[in-house]
């Protein structure tokens, strides 16, 4: 039996447009010198697939394929120019975390704000701020100003923070680079827990190995088309092949 | 692999990044005042004077306007109480002019962080004006302690009429915030544009001088107009709140103040509707353009 669907993308096309001018006087002035005002650039060309609730995909291409496009499209940071994406359920992002982080503030009220800036209420934050607290190994600095960590630290606090997010679609974005190795391994594990219980994964990361045994289907994307959709492990042969 | 969606069942399914604009900032209020505590806390860390730093500016041009205006124009003689009057209408000026300037900053400030997550945009600038609210009350505090001092008995509509000034200007600040705001991502133009804009303000509203005097040397229509000015309004009502008490019936409202404000809320909620939809229609673009 085939579950609900949790994201649709139908046929999406995002172009970037490169603006040259910054102010309204260069606009001016390049209009007038008939010189273009902007240069265009197709990122993602025509991309449709459709995930089910609890599905692992990994969207996989080599840099500048459009595959953190398309993850800024499913989050809503971006917009499609043509096309649609819908998504079913709470979406958060593991992408760049740290970047709600205030270096003023203490690790404490971090927790807090970018919680509240990933989508949680102050009841879930309050639920989980311990559980936020321990997996991140730094209980004792929890009061010190982030500005005094260090950069693992720093990252095992915010990776902490949006890995306990309440979420339905989780996004991952090369965010298994961080920290040192047992980290690594525990963040790993968190996130197999979340899929395990019924999550939506998508991922994206450059270490092929370790996405194709995390997700179960491997979503090809080649200069902004998508050229391979199926088992994970096969895409990574495909894109391997690609080479 | 690509089948018409037609067939499917599509209850529950959003389309991502497109909130519902100060509508989402109501519903992620607890969000928002982490924002503005966060403001709060961070503006004035390590300096010495911390947020005293914030009372130092409308002090000081508060001295400088009474020295030259008060002392050496003489409006001492001529204008009641002039300091409570100065004072009533600086504040309100100042707190329209730090809303709408770090307003209009306040998506490019956050770009970081427009950049990777979603999270209703309009967020920003109206922090930015909750932080200058939160900057604005001890001075009005003072104002009050003052005018208590110098003898003050307001009746119920003018306290009344002080909330709708303090509604009209942070209206009209986050509707100018949103507009100038969102244009300023793609065009930096518009933050230099809006120093302008807050340069003139103090000035186009009878903060300094009385709005009688305007009234002399302007024609009808262009009085109207004047009036019309949301900015003028706020300032007179709270003129009408703080300084009109004290003076023992030596000072007067403008005629019609009341009418003046009520136009001036409409104005202001106009502009403000008027932002939200420029706000949404550069939204689009805000992640990429930033």
């Amino acid at each position: 039996m085939q579950t609900r669907l949790a994201i649709i993308a139908t046929s999406i096309n995002k172009t970037f447009l490169l603006r040259h001018t910054h102010s309204l006087k260069e606009s001016v002035i390049a209009a007038l010198r008939r010189r273009p005002l902007t240069s265009s650039f197709n990122a993602l060309e025509d991309v449709s697939f459709r995930i089910h609730e609890g599905e692992s995909v990994a969207l996989m291409g080599f840099n500048g394929s459009g595959k953190s496009t398309l993850l800024k499209l499913i989050s809503g940071v971006l917009q499609p120019d043509r096309g649609e994406v819908l998504t079913r359920g709470r979406v958060a992002g593991l992408i760049e975390v740290g970047a709600g982080f205030h270096p003023d503030l203490s690790g404490r009220e971090n927790i807090y704000l970018n919680a509240a800036i990933l989508g949680m209420s102050q009841k879930e934050i309050d639920a989980r701020f311990d559980d936020i607290v321990d997996f991140s190994e730094i209980a004792k600095f929890i009061d010190t100003e982030v500005k005094h960590y260090s950069s693992g630290m720093f990252l095992r606090l915010a990776f902490s923070v949006a890995i306990h997010t309440e979420v339905d679609i989780l996004l991952v974005d090369e965010i298994l680079s961080v920290g040192d190795e047992p980290f690594q391994r525990k963040c790993l594990a968190k996130i197999r827990e979340l899929h395990a219980a019924g999550k939506t994964l998508v991922v994206v990361s450059h270490d092929l190995q370790m996405v194709a045994d995390l997700c179960d289907r491997g979503i090809l994307i080649n200069k902004g088309h998508v050229v391979f959709d199926g088992e994970s492990h096969e895409a990574v042969a495909r894109m391997r092949a690609q080479e | 692999m690509t089948q018409s969606t037609s067939t499917d069942d599509l209850t529950g399914f959003v389309r991502p990044g497109q909130g519902a604009g100060l509508v989402d900032v109501v519903r992620r209020r607890y969000l928002l005042n982490l924002l503005v505590r966060k403001e709060v806390q961070v503006r004035y860390r390590g300096s010495v004077l911390g947020w005293l730093w914030s009372y130092v500016k409308p002090v000081t041009q508060f001295l400088v306007f009474f020295v030259a205006l008060g002392v050496f124009l003489q409006l001492n003689g001529s204008i009641p109480n002039y300091p409570v009057y100065l004072f009533s209408g600086l504040i309100m000026v100042n707190l329209f002019s730090e809303a709408f300037s770090n307003g209009t900053r306040s998506l490019v400030d956050n770009a970081a962080l427009i950049k990777k997550i979603y999270l209703p945009r309009e967020l920003f600038p109206v922090s930015s004006t909750l932080v200058a609210l939160v900057n604005f009350l001890p001075q009005v505090l003072v104002l009050g302690v003052v005018c208590i001092f110098v003898g003050w008995s307001p009746s119920i509509v003018q306290i009344l009429g002080v909330l709708l000034g303090l509604v009209i200007i942070i209206v009209l600040a986050m509707g100018l915030s949103l507009l100038f705001g969102s244009v300023n991502v793609s065009f930096r133009d518009a933050q230099n544009f809006v120093e302008l804009i807050v340069l003139v303000a103090t000035w186009a509203s009878p903060v300094l001088y009385q709005t009688a005097l305007v009234a002399q040397v302007l024609p009808e229509w262009l009085m109207v107009i004047y009036q019309l000015n949301p900015l003028t309004a706020a300032v007179e009502l709270l003129h009408a709140g703080f300084w009109l008490p004290t003076t023992n019936g030596a000072g007067q409202s403008p005629d019609g103040l009341l009418m003046y404000g009520l136009f001036a809320l409409l104005i202001s909620l106009a502009i403000l509707a008027f932002g939200q939809f420029v706000f949404r229609k550069l939204e689009r673009r805000f992640a990429q353009d930033l």
